[in-house]
């Protein structure tokens, strides 16, 4: 009968872990008024800025982080959802939640004076925090400075056969780049511009945009995509900075007009159980404070005027954003996928 | 008592009762199955239709790419799996005893962190190509060739080191269990070792080795982390494509459905491997005396067990171990005991569950009806399905449910529920239990057929209820596979990743979440500790479940014919009094 009672013990500490304090601890986040984020982003880039919300206003922020499947959530657990606040790293995150029909329009002077209209969705819906550019970054090497491209289209040019790298085509930033593609020049000639680049690729899309700096180090080719503050990320890391040295950061042009650039952004939830403290991180973000961290320790572009760039941001260049309004590219993703889908871009 | 005509079926004393327990297997199957059922209702209604575009463009092409996958890791998991098992269980060589249980240890390491070991070591600027570009003076990498470990073969090579272990175990213990005299019978007749292997051994073993096959390649095809590290395009990653990118979850939810087929050809596979297995054990005089390899032999047996370990374990392990170190200080802090007791907390109540579901279930297959039997294998297939699909899955029920009582609520008492279920701790077992479960039956399900049903009769007759007889007497006797599949189960739910970064509460990370935050942006390093950390709480119920293996053998061996007799005699007059 041994084994039976190892068995009843077994049963037994199951039921006094499921009610362990883990359980408790939960609920009462969600009673005592503080926030609760359901965030795309690693905790750890962001959780600087709540911690130093946190000691200014007393409200404590609580994370839910995965990269995936979060607005499915929110979608499901519906007008009971305890979260108050979506954090996300691109416009198509931001675009899908509102029409999923989980966010709700907020609008306050704070937020809407210092994010520019271009950067916010006209009815409150969500709000960018920082812009990140789509950039190229080119062989010290192998690329003399005057050769490289100066657009995105040049990368559809043979020329650049076997020498470009790119993370996969269905990323939310490579999807991004082809909407704002679709927009400028609709959807054969942005067809056509994807097919020229899939044929330029140096190897089958993989890694993240770190990998394809790390790729052109190697020698395996001479031009990547990136977004702007893996420059400054790279360089940080003692492994990663002889990658970073491997390469000079381009700002490319769309049609002519500005770079390619996306935005990390924020969204209160439909169901916010705790507005007013939601509003008030919200605007804390904005805040010169928050917009300084931003720029400081991740390398992104504050929104907020006259908050300045980091020191190695402004050594990289001068941004000109392209002007085209991020709604236009939110607009046209769905078409992006699926002409990434028809060249077989990852393939 | 109206016999039923087939086979012996062991329900019959008192037909009310058993009743009850298929009715509640019943209940327990759909519960279980309730986020499969969500996600093929979202498929059959999906809000645009995308099929012809997928059809058009990515399937084809994916689809291929997931069979090339399942037949490499196929081939891959078997060769491995059954050698290092035939060599372990009838051979004896130097390393043995090590070998019987080490070969398990890759079970412990997430398929996920060996890719980004091995990547870390056979990439262009990894030690192995650094080193042969000293030697040959090569500079770029255009100068020479290299295969590329982040491809197909790549993820062969990555899955099927990690994954043979499911064979391994399950086709050892077919190989001692295969009765001596028919091996001796094979030698005699002039048979050599190799001859006997192929023609009587491996043919006898079949159903083990090929369940043990379908495991493996059901995890196969549930994999993202791996394919997506490693840029191989499967189904899997177009369901994440098109839920998650596209925002389209009835294109996603269709391509699911797509992955069903092959989960049903390996479910027939499974099956037709299973169908003869009752008729095996005529006697049970198991294998005593082993094949004295002699010479060469001996260490080239020794190096063909020892090589899926050192591949599988001991490089991933020490690669982990090295960071570990480097970055103690940061990683030795609160936090980490925070994911650590997160980690062995949600695995100990999984395997607890799905272990007890397990039992129902198998038992109930037992007492019942074919109608059971293939309500209980739907609630199995949750382990071929990815576990972010499977985590939106199990939210579609459980928030309806939270909603559903948080509207009666409001509506006749002005108070609001809330959400009880979804977000929390309790959600994350649910849908362990939903993936892993089919590990834990498989196991549990075989050694209780292994059982005479005269033994059921017997219970029955002396006047124990079902529940009784299953009590004091199948699960004494199969104790050792229900330690097998708690420790699966708990291996596997230390392991599990997408599922538990959708569903967790606010706060809450595992081990393998936190490894996930770093290691997602290339930094593995500053995570290796709690990377290890899951490696070696799996560790040690892996020894265990191999101990445990070894024991309830060592009893069975020499035991006439039925060999579990001694544990049964005390506990029938026992159950017979009480009742």
């Amino acid at each position: 009968m041994r084994f039976q009672h190892g068995l009843l013990a077994a049963i037994g500490l199951t039921a006094a872990l499921t009610s362990s304090p883990a359980l408790a601890a939960e609920q009462a986040a969600i009673n005592k008024g503080e926030v609760n984020v359901y965030s795309y982003r690693q905790p750890f880039l962001i959780q600087p800025m709540f911690d130093a919300f946190t000691r200014k206003s007393g409200v404590k922020v609580n994370v839910v982080f995965a990269k995936k499947g979060l607005v499915e959530r929110l979608e499901q657990e519906g007008r009971n959802s305890p979260a108050d606040l979506i954090f996300t790293v691109d416009i198509g995150r931001l675009s899908d939640a509102q029409n999923a029909g989980v966010t709700q329009s907020v609008s306050t002077p704070i937020l809407t004076g210092v994010i520019p209209q271009s950067l916010r969705q006209s009815d409150g819906h969500w709000y960018g925090l920082t812009q990140r550019a789509r950039i190229l970054y080119v062989s010290k090497d192998r690329v003399p400075l005057d050769d490289a491209p100066k657009s995105y289209e040049e990368l559809a040019d043979p020329n650049w056969k076997g020498r470009i790298c790119t993370r996969s085509g269905s990323h939310v930033y490579q999807v991004a780049l082809t909407a704002a593609m679709i927009a400028h020049h609709g959807e054969a000639r942005a067809k056509d511009w994807l097919s020229g680049l899939k044929a330029n690729l140096a190897r089958k899309p993989q890694g993240n945009d770190r990998a394809q700096v790390k790729a052109i180090k190697e020698g395996e080719c001479d031009i990547s995509l990136g977004n702007n503050y893996y420059f400054g990320l790279m360089l940080q890391n003692e492994e990663q900075f002889a990658w970073a040295q491997s390469v000079y950061p381009v700002f490319p042009t769309l049609a002519g007009n500005g770079t390619h650039v996306n935005i990390s952004g924020m969204a209160m939830t439909k169901a916010s159980p705790n507005k007013e403290n939601t509003v008030k991180l919200m605007e804390f973000l904005t805040s010169n404070l928050a917009q300084q961290m931003y720029a400081e320790q991740n390398f992104e572009y504050p929104i907020a005027e006259g908050v300045p760039q980091s020191g190695l941001l402004r050594s990289m260049g001068k941004l000109k954003p392209d002007t085209l309004e991020l709604d236009k590219v939110a607009e046209n993703r769905p078409m992006a996928i699926k002409l990434i889908n028809e060249v077989g871009y990852n393939d | 008592m109206t016999p039923r005509k087939h086979q012996p079926v062991v329900g019959q004393a008192r037909p009310h009762k058993g009743r009850a327990w298929i009715l509640g297997g019943s209940v327990m199957a759909v519960i279980v199955a309730s986020p499969l059922l969500a996600i093929a209702w979202i498929a059959l209604f999906p809000s645009e239709n995308i099929w012809p575009h997928l059809a058009s463009t990515i399937l084809p092409r994916h689809s291929w790419n997931t069979l090339l996958l399942m037949i490499g890791n196929g081939i891959g998991v078997f060769i491995i799996g059954s050698s290092t098992a035939w060599l372990v269980a009838t051979s004896d060589f130097p390393g043995r005893r090590i070998f019987e249980w080490a070969l398990l240890l890759p079970l412990a390491v997430p398929a996920y962190i060996v890719a980004f070991v091995y990547t870390d070591i056979l990439e262009f600027a990894g030690p192995v190509q650094g080193l042969l570009r000293d030697i040959f003076g090569w500079q770029t990498k255009r100068d020479y060739w290299f295969p590329e470990i982040r491809s197909m073969g790549g993820a062969n090579f990555v899955m099927s080191f990690v994954l043979y272990p499911y064979v391994y175990l399950l086709a050892r213990a077919a190989f001692r269990e295969q009765s001596a005299s028919v091996l001796e019978a094979s030698r005699t007749l002039g048979r050599g070792a190799w001859k006997t292997f192929f023609t009587v051994a491996l043919p006898l073993s079949r159903p083990a080795i090929v369940v043990g096959t379908a495991l493996a390649l059901m995890e196969t095809l549930a994999d993202f982390g791996t394919v997506d590290y490693f840029a191989v395009n499967t189904l899997t990653v177009s369901v994440f494509d098109v839920w998650f990118g596209m925002g389209n979850a009835g294109g996603a939810a269709q391509i699911a459905l797509v992955m069903l087929a092959f989960v049903v050809v390996l479910v027939s596979l499974e099956r037709i491997g299973r169908r003869d297995r009752r008729y095996h054990n005529t006697s049970t005089r198991h294998t005593s005396s082993r094949f004295q390899l002699l010479g060469a032999r001996r260490w080239l047996a020794t190096i063909l067990c020892g090589l899926p370990i050192l591949i599988g374990f001991l490089i991933p392990a020490g690669v982990l171990t090295r960071h570990a170190i480097v970055f103690f200080d940061e990683s030795w802090n609160a936090a980490f005991f925070g994911f650590a007791r997160n980690s062995l907390m949600l695995a100990t109540m999984a395997a607890a569950v799905a272990l007890a579901i397990a039992v129902f279930l198998a038992y109930g297959r037992r007492l019942s009806n074919p109608f059971f039997g293939m309500l209980s294998r739907i609630a199995l297939l949750g382990y071929a399905v990815p576990g972010a699909v499977l985590a939106v899955g199990v939210l579609i029920p459980f928030a309806t449910l939270d909603n559903a009582v948080d509207g009666l609520m409001r509506d006749w008492f002005g108070v609001s529920t809330g959400l009880i279920l979804s977000g929390t701790v309790f959600a994350l077992v649910f849908a362990y239990v939903v993936r892993f479960l089919a590990v834990g039956f498989g196991a549990v399900e075989a050694s209780l057929g292994k059982i005479q049903p005269s033994m059921d009769m017997a219970a029955r007759s002396l006047g124990a209820g079902p529940s009784r007889t299953l009590w004091r007497i199948h699960l004494p006797m199969i104790r050792g596979s229900l330690i097998a599949a708690a420790t699966i189960v708990f291996v596997d739910s230390m392991k599990e990743l997408p599922a538990t970064l959708i569903l967790r509460p606010f706060n809450f990370d595992t081990l393998a979440t936190h490894v996930y935050q770093f290691a997602s942006d290339e930094l593995l390093e500053q995570s290796a500790l709690s990377a290890l950390t899951i490696v070696i709480a799996g560790i040690v119920p892996v020894i265990l479940l191999s101990r445990a293996i070894t024991n309830v053998q060592s009893q069975r061996r020499g035991a006439p014919s039925i060999g579990a007799i001694p544990t049964l005699t005390p506990a029938v007059p026992a159950a017979g009094a009480g009742d």
